[in-house]
């Protein structure tokens, strides 16, 4: 008898929770808001769903309803993709060690 | 066009890529290096999707149109927000995520085709569970971060809010959340479909309006943990492994920090979930409202204790986010350190209004992040020290929590303040703190109270060192 696929992704979906349990321990407490900007923007990778939606329409009709939820699905994603590597990395970049000349 | 087995290969590489994004925030010296892996992710992600679809019509511009628009708005925010409003800032982005969610959720229910999923009418069922399941979700962390994002902006006020019958009304919303999808599910009504995207909306607000501000580290963590269920909800109905990684990643993350806040407070989660902590509290506070007496003194006096310390342990609080002394203290510790006085900073685990807002603020200040310690690291530290400068921090620093079983934080870990032979504690007057209890600390013999904004008593100490 053939496995569901479902079976698969649920098996990927448990061991990445897996995963995310033991490296979201080892991230030092210090970078926890750059931990949560961070993981606001690859949350946003929800813009994948968004842009197939957006893309659905045919050359007649690209704007039906359930194509300019997706427009505005990828906007709001971008928002957050743009807003939180970047935010981030202005975070961290101010992360610093103490100079060595004192 | 992409052959459906190598973009799921590519969306496994970008999964991969935000695992390592994670693993690097273990030491900020590999962190940007991690940020930089989700980046690239991102990328991979997106790029793999638009050739999956190959379908380059007059479509592909007003998507791109969009995203670009989004993306300006972020680079936008992302330069201009001030690092005193990042906890606001976090939670605004995670109700845009759920908000993706619930509209990628809609699309898909209107337009099952584009996704194979079906026809619309007759979508499988177990993406239509899945569906539910990730706008329920969304909807939940979108009206809940709206609220939490009015709280903190202050537009709504900080205090919880409460009414009778509200734990039977949130109960009662959640039995029929299920119940409605298990009717969307055999009904495939689209009706039921609004009806279940309404009530969870209606949910999220409920339950995060009893919730008060000194709590919103929790709710900060919990929300971003519910974005990331909705995230991976969404990823089973569009069977892809990315979005499933990364909500896994991001639902576990959030979880594990609301776990940390709640540990900082001594509270367990449902306590905190359930709320109305500074409301219900207070009664026991107002019996034992004795005048007692305080020595309060002036910068002047404070420089004179600091001048002859040599070592000096300061303890950041959301009052200074309020006040904006990040600066000013820097400032004042760069003078200390002139004189030769060892200085380091004590930051308790729940200290501001998100996980870690204190280091950011003090890395925002050019505070060497190796000077910077947590609870555990510097509590044996405060017997040894010459002086603690307490600034903007309150509960974090009450004996009562060691000593007196009565008191609603005992039991709550808390730096050790008053073993230090001088605690300086900048405060703008003797009003209790969040928990709406007096800190013991006020009256302590080696206690000198420093009553005036954060920012200038500060600056004022700096100008007598």
């Amino acid at each position: 008898m053939e496995i569901d696929p479902f079976i698969f992704r649920l098996s990927i979906f448990i061991l990445s929770i897996f995963i995310g349990y033991y490296v979201v321990w080892s991230v030092t407490p210090s970078l926890h808001t750059p931990l949560m900007s961070v993981t606001n923007a690859i949350s946003s990778v929800i813009i994948v769903g968004a842009i197939i939606a957006g893309l659905a329409g045919n050359s007649e009709t690209i704007f039906n309803t359930s194509s300019i939820f997706g427009f505005l699905a990828i906007s709001l994603a971008a928002i957050n993709i743009f807003g939180g590597f970047l935010v981030t990395q202005r975070m961290l970049a101010m992360y610093k060690k103490k100079k060595k000349d004192k | 066009m992409l052959s459906a087995n190598l973009s799921a290969i590519f969306y496994l590489i970008s999964g991969v890529l935000f695992i390592l994004a994670l693993r690097g925030l273990s030491s900020p010296e590999t962190s940007r290096q991690g940020n930089f892996f989700g980046i690239l992710g991102m990328i991979i992600a997106v790029t793999v999707t638009f050739l999956s679809i190959g379908n380059f019509s007059t479509g592909l511009v007003v998507v791109l149109i969009f995203l670009l628009l989004g993306g300006l708005i972020g680079a936008f925010i992302a330069y201009k927000i001030p690092m005193t409003a990042m906890p606001e800032l976090v939670a605004g982005f995670h109700s845009l995520v759920g908000l993706a969610a619930v509209f990628v959720a809609i699309a898909a229910f209107l337009n099952p085709e584009a996704f194979n999923l079906g026809s619309p009418g007759n979508i499988k069922l177990g993406s239509l569970i899945e569906m539910s399941i990730g706008a329920a979700v969304g909807a939940i962390t979108f009206s809940g971060s709206i609220i939490a994002f009015l709280k903190l902006q202050g537009i709504m006020s900080g205090s919880p809010i409460t009414f009778k019958g509200q734990h039977p009304l949130n109960a009662l919303i959640l039995i029929s959340i299920i119940i409605i999808t298990y009717l969307l599910c055999s009904t495939q009504s689209s009706n039921l479909f609004w009806i279940l995207l309404a009530i969870s909306f209606l949910i999220g607000f409920l339950l995060i309006i009893p919730i008060g501000g000194a709590d919103m580290p929790v709710v900060i963590s919990m929300l971003n943990s519910y974005s990331g269920w909705a995230a991976a909800g969404i990823g089973f109905t569009l069977e892809n492994t990315a979005l499933i990684i990364t909500g896994a990643l991001v639902g576990s993350s959030g979880a594990i920090l609301s776990y940390i806040m709640c540990k900082g407070m001594n509270r367990s989660f449902f306590n905190v979930i359930l709320g109305g902590f500074g409301a219900t509290e207070q009664s026991t506070s107002a019996q034992n409202k004795e005048q007692r007496p305080v020595k309060s003194g002036n910068a002047d006096d404070a420089a004179f204790l600091m001048k002859n310390a040599s070592s000096v342990i300061i303890v950041p609080g959301y009052g200074m986010a309020v006040a904006q002394a990040q600066h000013a203290l820097r400032e004042m510790v760069d003078t200390l350190k002139k004189n030769d006085i060892k200085v380091s900073y004590a930051i308790h685990p729940v200290a501001g209004r998100m996980p870690g807002h204190m280091n950011v603020l003090l890395a925002e200040a050019n505070v060497p992040y190796d000077e910077v310690f947590e609870l555990e690291e510097i509590n044996n530290d405060f017997a040894n020290a010459d002086v603690a400068f307490v600034i903007g921090a309150n509960d974090v620093t009450n004996p009562v929590a060691k000593t007196d079983p009565q008191s609603p934080i005992y039991g709550m870990p808390v730096l050790d303040v008053e073993k230090c032979k001088s605690v300086l504690f900048v405060k703008r007057s003797l009003s209790p703190g969040y928990a709406g209890i007096d800190n013991d600390l006020f009256y302590k013999e080696n206690t000198l109270m420093l009553f005036a904004d954060a920012k200038k008593m500060t600056e004022d100490i700096t100008k007598n060192l």
